[in-house]
């Protein structure tokens, strides 16, 4: 029989008994899925220095459960590829795949004029038919092909793969090898099939592939600047690299190439020219980072940008990785130029938000980044988890060892990477890195989400419905975080709801002006009094007598 | 501009289908199976596509749209969905306990062939489908038809799955509303009501898609046609399906297992479609038409004969779902606008020839596009320009590009509400339709007009 858990009294939050909360859950499923769900639903041990406990992540969905999670193709086609808008990306399937990836995620893209290519607002298909399934596509793909170059004469085509197509056995990449000869333009594929792996995730990891196998390293040209670097998993949602490049640009950083918000190929093509990879979105970017570390030499950092302090912090390990005092006292210089306008409006909003609770169930890094927000309002994180990340997104990297290769992650095709015979050029000698790190200064450092967080709050992974509903009931938080489609299940429940993925039209939320935005649109969400109205009058009070009562 | 690669010039196209003006079929079975009353989708494919799915109707709709999915990894599909599907049927009535799952196919589970009735059959056999629960399906490959096609196998499958005659007719008559907005459904039966018609509307979306705020949740909302009432349409007099597309095959399947005759109307938009509406619903039960419905319809010809002006003549480009683009086009004709740029996705020789028809007597040359695309919608806009585009929010570009009026109409709208709350079927809907046509045209008439002819009384 399930535990009762008591319905929190707002004052007692502390009240609440985890271990029954995650029982109480647990016993909702059958026998199988309450041990899988159990590895996955896990009491943080962290924050007081204790180790972070073990979640299970990164594995099959179970069928059935109502999932937030997407598919191979969306993480490649919809997330990485997506916001490069001089790529005409076509999707080789059925149409629907094609279709709902057409400009559904906001990631914003500004052509530098009027005539620049940009593709971003069109959605190109092979929209398979029958006969294609039964005959195979690859001849309406070639033509498909042909006939974007023929209209649009892009100066580069991607083919994105659905699930029919892998099945069916088109050879997606040999099509794209021989049409990339005949028509003498970049044309390559992805074998990114819904099906393949456990989520978005798998997507990521191919998209990464291929552009790193077919893009980067293409063009030499150096951009002018004295720090540059690249911009990696930033995707540009409400115009968060915009804001990322405003002040990159007043500290004298020049950004090479942003993967892949605002993008072009060329910025692709020449990313390998860069002296630095900077890392926002761990979960979706990494693997490239690591393959450019191989091939070119250049140093991966972590950073973040979401969250005032937090961009404080990262101009600061930017500066101090370029170990130039000259940029280290324009980044002290740009941080206490922005931060008074920051302050203002945080203290403003923090009198209202002090002590409220939020929960973010989102992403692949978006649920530990926007926790930093929170926390500078004094918010409070009292449960969170990812929709697709890994154990070392939750963990750590230093777990990264230990992570069980499954069949699932296997079918994803690991890069032999080499360092490359002329480009290879490590930014730092082996001595500069050794002092550095004696220093303090990490490189490919990604403590996780867990370590971030206080012990005794509630860590769930691909977090179901039905488990969204019972934490929304039962601790009653102030805001939840996900995305479109848990929103207006949460909201029915009368609790705002804000949308992670695309910021429900907001934005930017990145830098020193989106960390306002964001405290001021959190403060509008859960001090609004609109949602005191959900009653009518007569059903605060029903007795006809009530109205009557002067008369007592 | 934010369409500044479509030129002009058209080049023919076989193979690249550019800004489609259609989605897949499996969407449109999800948003039938959310009209059955506690029913839960079931997407039987990968996990993205019910991602998409629910993705796409939350923007249209801003509600939970509820539905699992099968999860398909790569070993499914080599080795079949059968595994995927029984233990996704025991997890949902294990934890959501929904009346009826409505499973519907995907190109993946398709291409592999997955039986879904053998594989119901083998949950049944293993015991994970409750006494009095029910699991019911729909193939829809997403290589084939569309949407609307979608839509109109999970709603045949409800006769399918669920109407039985008992051997005895009752005064009901059967109504199938077609693909439109819950707003439309409960429009239709107002209508109805207002009229003294029993009726049962199947599917009913409204109180599902378009439900109050009242601080609870519930994953069954009030709306939705309930299984016994499913299970009676067998028994009812007669069906009129509206829209032939989608509702045609439901109304055919009921005639054909239980001997309901079926009478397959228009979507009732606009005056004429809804006095056949009204008409046959008349004829059907046996009924006078009630004042009410026919000073309704008085209002909206009122608002047809005072602005008449400003309708005369107009040129129209539309784009959007078949059984939706006969009625409007048949609309905007009867009140002297011209249609002349027409595209669907969807495709179907039937369309064009009832286009042609309905636009016989428009005094320019016609585009019929079916199948088209909104890339080919956009360069025929170009080259023969319109005074008002009326299709979903993706031709807000095109409308931006061009600055020509725009009117939103069909799916998906991701970017205004009002079509789940009010309808554009029926009288009433006919005026909502009007009003904002006229908006269109009058605002934009305001904005362009010399301050010397700028007009306070229009």
């Amino acid at each position: 029989m399930a535990l009762s858990v008591k319905e929190r009294p707002d004052s007692e939050p502390e009240r609440i008994d985890l271990n029954d909360v995650r029982q109480e859950i647990l016993d909702r499923y059958p026998t199988k899925v309450a041990r899988k769900r159990a590895k996955q639903i896990v009491i943080n041990r962290a924050g007081g220095g204790a180790e972070v406990p073990e979640i299970e992540a990164n594995t099959r969905t179970i069928p059935g459960i109502i999932t937030q999670r997407g598919c191979t193709y969306a993480g490649c086609k919809g997330v990485i590829l997506g916001p490069t808008r001089d790529i005409v990306n076509i999707t080789h399937g059925p149409v629907g795949c094609g279709f709902y990836s057409w400009l559904t995620r906001r990631n914003q893209t500004r052509a530098s004029t009027p005539e620049d290519e940009n593709y971003m607002t069109y959605c190109f298909s092979t929209d398979m038919q029958e006969e294609d399934i039964v005959f195979g596509g690859e001849k309406k793909l070639r033509a498909a092909v042909l006939e974007a170059y023929e209209i649009f004469r892009p100066k580069a085509i991607s083919i994105f793969s659905t699930c029919p197509v892998g099945l069916i056995g088109d050879d997606v990449h040999t099509v794209a090898r021989e049409m990339k000869e005949h028509l003498g333009i970049n044309i390559f594929a992805f074998s990114c099939e819904g099906y393949k792996g456990v989520s978005q995730s798998a997507g990521h990891h191919i998209a990464n592939n291929g552009i790193f196998t077919h893009v980067v390293g293409l063009d030499d040209t150096r951009k002018e600047g004295k720090y540059s670097i690249n911009l990696l998993g930033e995707y540009n949602i409400g115009g968060d690299a915009f804001e990322i490049e405003r002040i990159l640009h007043r500290c004298g950083i020049t950004v090479v190439s942003t993967f892949s918000g605002n993008s072009t190929y060329t910025q692709f093509s020449n990313a390998h020219t860069a002296d630095l990879n900077t890392i926002m979105c761990h979960r979706s970017i990494n693997y490239v980072a690591e393959m450019m570390e191989t091939r070119y030499g250049i140093p991966w950092i972590k950073i973040n940008f979401i969250g005032a302090g937090a961009t404080a912090k990262t101009l600061r390990k930017i500066a101090r990785y370029f170990e130039d005092p000259e940029l280290a006292d324009r980044v002290e210089e740009i941080i206490e130029s922005e931060m008074p306008d920051v302050e203002k409006v945080r203290d403003e909003v923090r009198a209202r938000c002090e002590g409220k609770s939020a929960m973010l169930f989102v992403g692949g890094s978006r649920a530990h980044h926007y926790q930093e927000l929170f926390r500078e309002i004094g918010m409070i994180t009292v449960s969170a988890g990812y929709e697709f990340a890994h154990r070392d997104d939750y963990e750590g990297r230093n777990i990264l060892p230990d992570i069980r290769v499954d069949a699932d992650s296997r079918n994803i095709e690991e890069l032999h990477v080499e360092p490359d015979p002329e480009r290879y050029r490590p930014r730092k000698n082996p001595e500069e890195l050794e002092r550095l790190a004696r220093e303090g200064f990490r490189f490919k450092d990604y403590d996780g989400m867990m370590s971030d967080m206080p012990a005794r709050t509630l860590i769930i992974d691909d977090i179901s419905q039905y488990e969204t509903e019972r934490l929304i009931e039962i601790f009653k938080p102030a805001i939840f975080c996900a995305a479109i489609k848990e929103k207006y299940a949460i909201q029915k429940k009368g609790i705002p709801m804000k949308q992670l993925h695309s910021y429900d039209s907001g934005g930017p939320y990145a830098g020193f002006r989106g960390a306002v935005n964001f405290y001021r649109e959190i403060d509008r969400m859960v001090n609004t009094k609109i949602w005191s109205a959900i009653k009518a009058p007569w059903q605060k009070s029903p007795e006809l007598s009530a109205g009557y009562a002067w008369n007592a | 501009m934010l369409l500044r690669h479509t030129s002009k010039e058209i080049v023919n196209r076989k193979a690249l289908t550019i800004n489609p003006a259609k989605t897949c079929q499996p969407i449109g079975a999800m948003y039938a199976a959310l009209g059955i009353h506690g029913c839960l989708p079931h997407s039987h494919g990968s996990q993205g596509c019910c991602a998409y799915h629910r993705s796409t109707l939350t923007r249209h709709y801003k509600e939970p749209v509820m539905a699992a999915t099968s999860s398909f990894t790569e070993g499914a599909s080599v080795f079949g969905g059968q595994a995927n599907l029984v233990q996704a049927i025991d997890n949902i009535f294990t934890i959501y306990d929904p009346e009826v799952i409505a499973v519907h196919t995907t190109c993946l589970s398709e291409t592999i062939g997955d039986d879904i009735p053998q594989i119901a059959g083998k949950a049944q056999a293993d015991g994970k489908i409750p006494a009095g629960k029910y699991v019911i399906h729909a193939n829809t490959p997403s290589y084939t038809g569309s949407h609307v096609t979608g839509f109109a196998s999970m709603t045949r499958a409800m006769v399918d799955y669920f109407a039985r005659s008992s051997g005895q007719r009752s005064d009901r008559i059967n109504i199938i509303p077609g693909y439109v907005e819950p707003s439309d459904m409960e429009e239709i039966r107002r209508i109805a009501v207002e009229m003294g018609v029993r009726i049962i509307l199947f599917p009913d979306t409204s109180n599902v898609l378009n439900r109050p705020q009242t601080g609870r949740y519930e994953m069954f909302p009030k709306g939705g046609v309930t299984v016994e009432e499913l299970m009676s349409t067998g028994d009812s007099r007669t069906t009129l399906a509206l829209g032939r597309l989608a509702s045609g095959s439901a109304a055919r399947a009921l005639d054909t297992r239980c001997k309901v005759p079926c009478e397959i109307l228009d979507l009732p938009i606009g005056l004429n479609a809804t006095d056949a509406f009204v008409d046959a619903l008349r004829k059907a039960a046996a009924v006078s038409v009630p004042d009410t419905i026919t000073t309704e319809r008085g209002r909206m010809l009122d608002i047809i004969t005072d602005m008449h002006q400003y309708f005369y003549g107009k040129k129209v480009a539309l784009t959007g779902d078949p059984d939706q683009l006969v009625s409007l086009s048949e609309f905007l004709v009867s009140i002297d606008m011209q249609p002349i740029h027409i595209v669907t996705g969807t495709p179907g020789k039937k369309f064009e020839t009832r286009i042609r028809e309905i636009t016989g007597e428009v005094p320019h040359r016609v585009n019929i596009g079916a199948p088209g695309d909104m890339f080919l919608f956009h360069q025929w806009i170009k080259n023969d320009p319109v005074d008002l585009l009326m299709g979903n929010s993706y031709v807000k570009y095109i409308a931006r590009d061009e600055d020509i009026p725009f009117v939103r109409f069909g799916f998906p709208i991701t970017d205004r509400i009002g079509h789940s709350y009010f309808p554009t079927v029926g009288y009433r809907g006919g005026m909502r339709l009007l009003e904002k046509i006229l908006d269109a045209l009058l605002d934009r008439k305001d904005r362009d007009s010399p301050e010397e002819s700028f007009e306070l009384v229009m």
